[in-house]
């Protein structure tokens, strides 16, 4: 019998960065319209590390899943639904790389640098560049508003799986029920 | 009768460079005033498009050379657009009410090779205080060039006040370097 449920670790990565990158688009958005203050200073700081932190999680995450392929969806299940999932979850993927590697270089470029946690430096891979780092800015916006249409897509799919097919999907993904 | 004659050259061209030449004239194009401030422990680089220098500097008579430096405090670039707009009101520099800050040198030491130390005071936004700052001379291209850092306590002048006074966001510490390049006087060598 093959495997039909993704492991553990790979449910746990999933879950806590799902959580986490709601956070920081919600961070994100909250601290860049704020008047400039202490506070202000301290969620952007806050921004960074995390999202930092997000990056290194991907990374384990992807290096987890190559030595740990998802479990092959049911046969039952359309072609195109197949390759729409397969597509979406590369395309995330492809942003939870991209969106945090923007971010570090838009602070370079901005002058600001990031130190993780206040203690480890990251190198500056730009030097300080003005209208490049407003342009990684755009960036790094768009490419999180990208994220946030494929996350929702990804929930409504997950949710259709769930309550209009009722095929039980989403227990792939849960370490509680058991499937089938 | 040779050896004498060169001697003599010898001790004249020796003595060359440390003929009374007098710089004075400050060359405002290449000279820099940058800052360094913490924010949450990041180093933040600015500086200030606009300030002017009134030296008088001889190396073979450093005790008698004085500098005085006015800044337009308007002309500050505190890292971003954001720290630009902020820095110039009320809470930092208050440039409406104090639109310079002035240093006026009261003496200057010699440390010996190149090193000298500048002692004065510093006035920003009506507080003044005394600082001294070690610095180093050199000649360059006829020029005189003098690069010196100290590190002002942003409080000491009221800097950042109310929400800004918590130290743990913005540090106290200020670093400021400064890049002051001098022609010689008319007249010099
Ligand atoms: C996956 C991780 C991340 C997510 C989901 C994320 C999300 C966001 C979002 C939604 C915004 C608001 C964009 C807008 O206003 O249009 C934002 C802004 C920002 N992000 Fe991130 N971010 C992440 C990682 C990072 C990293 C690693 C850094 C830097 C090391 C960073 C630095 C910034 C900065 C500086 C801004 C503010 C830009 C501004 O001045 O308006 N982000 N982020
Ligand atoms: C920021 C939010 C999220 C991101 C970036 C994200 C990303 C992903 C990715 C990349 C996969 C593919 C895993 C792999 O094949 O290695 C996946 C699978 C899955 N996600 Fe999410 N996810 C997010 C939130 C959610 C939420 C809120 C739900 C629940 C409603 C959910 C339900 C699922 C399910 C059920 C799967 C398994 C699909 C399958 O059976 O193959 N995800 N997710």
């Amino acid at each position: 019998m093959s495997e039909t449920r993704y492991t553990y670790p790979a449910m746990a990565l999933h879950w806590l960065m799902a959580v986490l990158l709601i956070g920081l688009f919600g961070l994100g958005l909250y601290m860049s319209d704020l008047p400039l203050s202490p506070d202000k200073l301290k969620l952007y700081s806050w921004h960074k590390w995390a999202g930092v932190s997000a990056f290194l999680l991907v990374l384990l995450r992807l290096a987890w899943r190559v030595g740990h392929p998802p479990p092959a969806l049911p046969a039952v299940m359309p072609r195109w639904q197949k390759l729409a999932a397969h597509g979406v979850h590369h395309l995330a993927y492809l942003l939870m790389v991209a969106i945090p590697l923007s971010g570090w270089l838009m602070s370079s470029a901005k002058g600001f640098q990031t130190v993780y946690f206040g203690v480890v430096p990251l190198p500056d891979l730009l030097s300080k560049d003005k209208p490049l780092g407003e342009l990684l800015e755009s960036v790094h916006g768009f490419l999180n508003y990208g994220l946030a249409a494929l996350v929702v897509a990804h929930v409504a799919a997950a949710l259709k799986h769930q309550l209009l097919d009722r095929d039980d999907l989403l227990a792939r993904m849960l370490p509680l029920r058991r499937n089938r | 009768m040779k050896p004498l004659r060169l001697t003599l050259a010898a001790i004249l061209l020796a003595s060359g460079s440390a003929q009374a030449v007098e710089f004075k004239q400050f060359l405002a194009e290449q000279s820099t005033l940058q800052f360094v401030s913490r924010q949450m422990g990041v180093p933040v680089d600015g500086h200030f498009r606009k300030f002017a220098a009134t030296l008088a500097f001889d190396p073979t008579r450093p005790a008698a050379a004085t500098a005085k430096l006015e800044l337009d405090l308007a002309s500050v670039d505190a890292g971003s657009l954001d720290a630009d707009g902020e820095v110039v009101g009320k809470p930092w520099f208050n440039v409406k009410a104090y639109p310079t800050a002035t240093f006026v040198s009261s003496a200057i030491r010699p440390l010996g090779g190149d090193q000298y130390e500048l002692t004065g005071k510093l006035t920003i936004k009506g507080k003044t205080q005394q600082v001294s700052a070690p610095f180093t001379f050199r000649q360059a291209g006829g020029n005189g060039v003098f690069d010196g850092t100290f590190v002002l306590k942003r409080l000491d002048f009221a800097l950042g006040d109310g929400i800004w006074s918590d130290l743990s966001t913005v540090a106290n510490d200020v670093q400021i370097r400064f890049h002051i390049v001098a022609a010689a006087a008319a007249g010099g060598k």
